[in-house]
């Protein structure tokens, strides 16, 4: 089957291109990239006034299956994705019962496949049950397909632990994935500790309780050898320390996520609204500036959702008693195009390699480009066009979301894997 | 009447308010003292004290100054509950509301909870302790009765000694204390002080010593031994010997200073024996005050008839 893609953008630093033309795929493949082409018979469709990247891949959400069903699960979790433009995602292994085998990575490999809307790779503990005492059959894991070890949800509480784990990672070649929480600083901190937290009334979690991780997990990626990506950064401070690092030659890298780099806990307000609460808290202003630099710098890789879905009378609770996280998968590119395209602080070449290049790299995917020969993963989005956050953008079965009532700039029209279309102007594909 | 609605954040009150609240509860003081302590004021309005965390004085204190202004009270608590039996807080708070009542008067333990429940029902919310966030009414009736007994508070340095980081007393204590001139200052161990005093607008000292002669009111407060996350003190002795108020310290006090404490008292840690059954401790007088105050607010929240006070 072919597919015709007329008079779009394509940008793809990878190869040099930024240029208006049109796209021949065939048999899931770009077979061609030029002006004022056909195709005999296919499918057409004319993307003016819009613009075509490389498919973008989502390093960390939670698609709660097995076991929590109820909030998400692979099915609707695909959905969400392809509503937000991406071609993959990396799945954490914090579900019911936790992926540290390599039966449960197949499962979630299984379900992927039948709900045909997005590639899942999924994420394999590093200990058993999360528990941070045991290794997990990490290499049975990584023969089922996982991608990645982390004991996200989790910091993993002891150096030695995590230093044995590493030693055992770095011989399959993947990275650790390191939620960087130490439990002992952090305590029952519910947001960032400092102004909001003695405004309101709410145990602190310190800045400190990550950076003693995040320096920790660096320095023992320099001792081991293996790459160590830090999952969710939110700090100043901690994105100094991942500087540092690859200043020293440290295989580390970083993500961040799109309501740490655009909200801070100036945002939380007496009204206790829960959709503010995640894991790591929302900090200062300046973090978040200093975040937003980083992203564009280069010091920060990626940007990933940690895209964690609660049902609605979860969320509805007390503030203290709500669970942490967010949904993020369908908003993500709108926000982006929002805060740091639209206004010109971060070229659309910059946001192909935070959203395409680098998360392959750093997984091990195979890399996807604009050029023929290529895998013809895409995503498309109308720059002009604008994205509004309602019941009806939401595909998730969770709508845990603090834009939630707003208007955003963009909005994801095509997601294509390998010339079949998940989403079309904006609708779901039924597959 | 008052420029808020429901009283569930000290910081929402303006100067005009605390001076209405404490000039309606003179007027039900003296009522307090008569033989026949009831006014029809809120009479056939219904008045929920949803209780779900432990409390004697607090609750008792309110319920008594329903009944007295002929309101219909009735206690939830915790663990009676349809909360033991897993019922979310705004279910629980709908179907109070639904029975059509006129006000709840809630205690939570976490912050935030007046707030939800404002959100749900159409109810006059009151803040009886939500956390450690905010105590509204408790930091009103300790200003009544500092003013009654030192009249005009500016300039007043007063201090909040023990555990300031888990304390709504202090959270509302300290916005009332900047509104009528009064200086707070915080007294406690490191561990003990919130993450940004400033924020609050008070000073903080580790030095209870240091301090005293300059205080005019030296407001203790319990420490909770039971509720510390991860004790922040190594022991009882170690914090009474150096934050204790003790005879000692008594008599290094100002001319005229007070001690006040929102009680239940833990003798022998806070505060000495002899010093809370002497006459500088005006513990009772809070009490006392505290149902004249909560009456005064239930009062000016409802809106109700105040014929029968006149004397």
């Amino acid at each position: 089957m072919a597919l015709l893609l007329k008079n779009a953008r394509f940008v793809d630093p990878a190869v040099d291109l930024d240029r208006v033309c049109d796209m021949v795929i065939r048999d899931g493949s770009i077979v061609e990239i030029g002006e004022d082409l056909s195709i005999p018979k296919g499918e057409k469709l004319d993307l003016s006034g819009q613009v075509v990247i490389p498919g973008m891949v989502d390093l960390h959400v939670h698609l709660r299956e097995p076991g929590q069903e109820y909030k998400e699960d692979i099915a609707s979790g695909s959905r969400a994705a392809a509503k937000g433009g991406f071609t993959d995602v990396c799945c954490m292994p914090n579900t019911s019962p936790v992926a540290d085998i390599g039966s449960v990575i197949s499962f979630m490999k299984e379900k992927a496949e039948e709900a045909n809307l997005v590639r899942v790779h999924p994420i394999g503990a590093i200990t058993r049950e999360l528990q941070g005492k045991e290794l997990a059959e990490i290499g049975d894991m990584h023969e089922a397909g996982a991608v990645a070890f982390s004991d996200d949800g989790r910091g993993v509480q002891s150096g030695g632990m995590l230093r044995t784990a590493m030693d055992y990672v770095k011989q399959f070649g993947a990275p650790v994935i390191s939620h960087c929480e130490d439990e002992s600083i952090v305590g029952k901190g519910v947001v960032n500790e400092g102004v909001v937290s003695t405004r309101l009334g709410l145990s602190g979690w310190p800045s400190q309780g990550e950076e003693v991780q995040v320096e920790r997990d660096i320095e023992l990626g320099e001792l081991t050898g293996c790459a160590v990506h830090i999952a969710h950064i939110t700090t100043a401070r901690a994105v100094d320390a991942v500087k540092r690092g690859k200043e020293r030659g440290v295989a580390v890298t970083c993500e961040v996520t799109p309501h740490h780099l655009f909200l801070s806990e100036d945002d939380i307000s007496t009204e206790y609204d829960t959709s503010y609460k995640m894991n790591p808290p929302l900090r200062t202003a300046e973090d978040a500036a200093a975040l937003r630099d980083a992203l564009i710098d280069g010091t920060i890789d990626a940007v990933a959702t940690d895209h964690a879905p609660h049902a609605r009378h979860e969320k509805a609770r007390e503030f203290e008693l709500a669970p942490f996280g967010i949904i993020g998968l369908e908003t993500c590119l709108p926000l982006l195009i929002t805060h740091l395209v639209e206004p010109g602080h971060m070229s659309l070449d910059r946001l192909v390699e935070v959203m395409c290049h680098n998360p392959r790299k750093i997984v091990g995917l195979d890399p996807v480009t604009l050029e023929p020969g290529s895998k013809a993963d895409l995503t498309v989005f109308d720059p002009e066009g604008t994205t509004t956050v309602d019941e009806d953008l939401i595909e998730s079965k969770s709508i845990n979301t603090p834009f939630l009532g707003q208007q955003l700039e963009g909005r994801v029209t095509h997601t294509i894997l390998e010339g079949y279309a998940s989403l079309v102007d904006g609708s779901v594909v039924d597959r | 009447m008052l420029s808020v609605t429901d009283l569930i954040d000290a910081n929402d009150l303006t100067r005009e308010d605390v001076d209405t609240i404490l000039e309606i509860a003179r007027s039900f003081e003296e009522v307090n003292k008569r033989p026949i302590k009831k006014l029809p004021t809120l009479r056939g309005r219904t008045i929920i004290n949803l209780f779900l965390e432990p409390s004697t004085r607090t609750r008792s204190s309110f319920e008594i100054a329903g009944k007295r202004l002929s309101a219909d009270t009735i206690n939830i608590s915790g663990s009676s509950s349809a909360v033991a039996k897993g019922e979310s807080l705004e279910d629980t708070v709908r179907t109070l509301g639904a029975m059509d009542s006129d006000m709840i008067i809630v205690r939570h333990k976490y912050a935030g909870a007046p707030a939800q429940i404002a959100r749900v029902c159409d109810s006059v919310v009151v803040n009886a302790g939500d956390g450690k966030h905010q105590h509204p009414s408790q930091a009103l009736l300790d200003i009544y009765t500092l003013v009654q007994k030192m009249g005009d508070l500016e300039g007043k340095r007063v201090a909040i000694v023990g555990d300031n980081s888990h304390s709504r007393v202090t959270g509302s204590l300290v916005p009332l204390l900047k509104l009528m001139g009064a200086q707070p200052v915080l007294i406690a161990p490191p561990g003990f002080m919130p993450a940004r005093p400033d924020v609050l607008g008070a000073e903080a000292s580790y030095d209870l010593d240091a301090e005293i002669p300059d205080l005019d009111v030296i407001y203790l407060l319990r420490v909770q031994m039971e509720r510390m996350d991860g004790a922040a003190i190594p022991s009882v002795r170690e914090y009474a010997r150096f934050f204790g108020m003790d005879r000692t310290r008594q008599e290094r006090m100002k001319e005229g200073a007070v001690i006040l404490h929102p009680g239940p008292m833990n003798r022998g840690v806070e505060i000495s024996s002899d010093v809370a059954d002497s006459a500088d401790n005006l513990v009772l007088h809070q009490v006392n005050a505290g149902v004249a105050v909560r009456m005064a607010i239930m009062y000016l929240l409802l809106g109700g008839d105040m014929s029968g006070t006149a004397a």
